[in-house]
């Protein structure tokens, strides 16, 4: 599903839009930035707490479809700065991780 | 054993200790460089993954240091050197979960101790050596074409 339909869907909104036609495959939950490079899949929505310019780093390392930050937790201008010269898109959720992802899980794989 | 692959490309990246705000921007580089010199996607996406992981630990428990990277035929290399402290006990770094960084770097997403098992996990080679007092250096090797480089690099160099 694209990102910016799981967007729309799941009301999440876009803090930098990169690439809102990005096909988004699965997700992943982690606040361990080493955990995300070994285990997140490219495609995933990477759905974290952290949100400081290494966020950025991973995400785009990694190639996943965007990174959620969650429980409306807003990454400071710093990232915001880096993801749209990295090209990395960013999203808000006003919801906390668990609902974030279970919502998310079932949208993927009703 | 192997014939010398010629080398294409060579650059070194400093790194500064403690500096959060820059860190990460030798990995994206580092991948950029490589794609742009045509290396396999595979290699590009492994090298970048190491390359944080190594960057990531000049950048937490060092000074300072610097990330050499070397592009032949054959294989990438990426080499990490730092004055930093050196590592203790290397066969216990090398072990998942095991982590000597302070609670900031914890706080922040780092220090899972994950990160010398995940270059071992995405490099073909990881050869590390660390003198306490003086610093470490760490090599990682990432074959290119690994089936024609197996059988014993049949191609001439031009």
């Amino acid at each position: 599903m694209r990102l910016k339909e799981v967007a729309e869907r799941l009301g999440l909104e876009f803090l930098v839009t990169a690439d809102p036609e990005a096909e988004v495959r699965g997700g992943y939950v982690s606040d361990l930035l080493s955990d995300v490079l070994a285990h997140a899949e490219a495609g995933d929505l990477w759905i974290t707490h952290q949100r400081h310019l290494n966020v950025v780093a991973v995400a785009k390392l990694r190639g996943v479809a965007g990174v959620v930050f969650a429980r409306g937790l807003r990454p400071g201008p710093e990232a915001l700065r880096r993801a749209e010269e990295e090209g990395v898109n960013l999203l808000l959720s006003p919801s906390d991780a668990f609902d974030t992802a279970g919502r998310l899980h079932r949208l993927l794989l009703p | 054993m192997t014939s010398p692959a010629p080398l294409r490309h060579r650059e070194i990246f400093p790194v500064v200790g403690l500096d959060l705000e820059r860190a990460g921007q030798v990995s994206t580089e580092v991948q950029r460089v490589l794609r742009r010199l045509g290396v396999e996607p595979e290699v590009v996406r492994r090298a970048g993954i190491v390359c944080f992981e190594g960057e990531m630990n000049i950048v937490l428990y060092t000074p300072g240091g610097r990330i050499i990277l070397l592009v032949y035929d054959d294989r990438v290399e990426l080499i990490f050197s730092d004055q930093g402290p050196g590592i203790p006990d290397v066969e216990l770094a090398r072990q998942p979960g095991y982590s000597t960084a302070p609670d900031w770097a914890r706080e922040l997403g780092f220090g899972s101790g994950m990160g010398i098992p995940n270059m071992e996990a995405n490099s073909d080679r990881l050869e590390i050596r660390s003198r306490l007092g003086e610093g470490t250096v760490i090599r990682a090797t990432f074959w290119r074409r690994r089936d024609e480089a197996q059988r014993g690099g049949g191609e001439a160099g031009p």
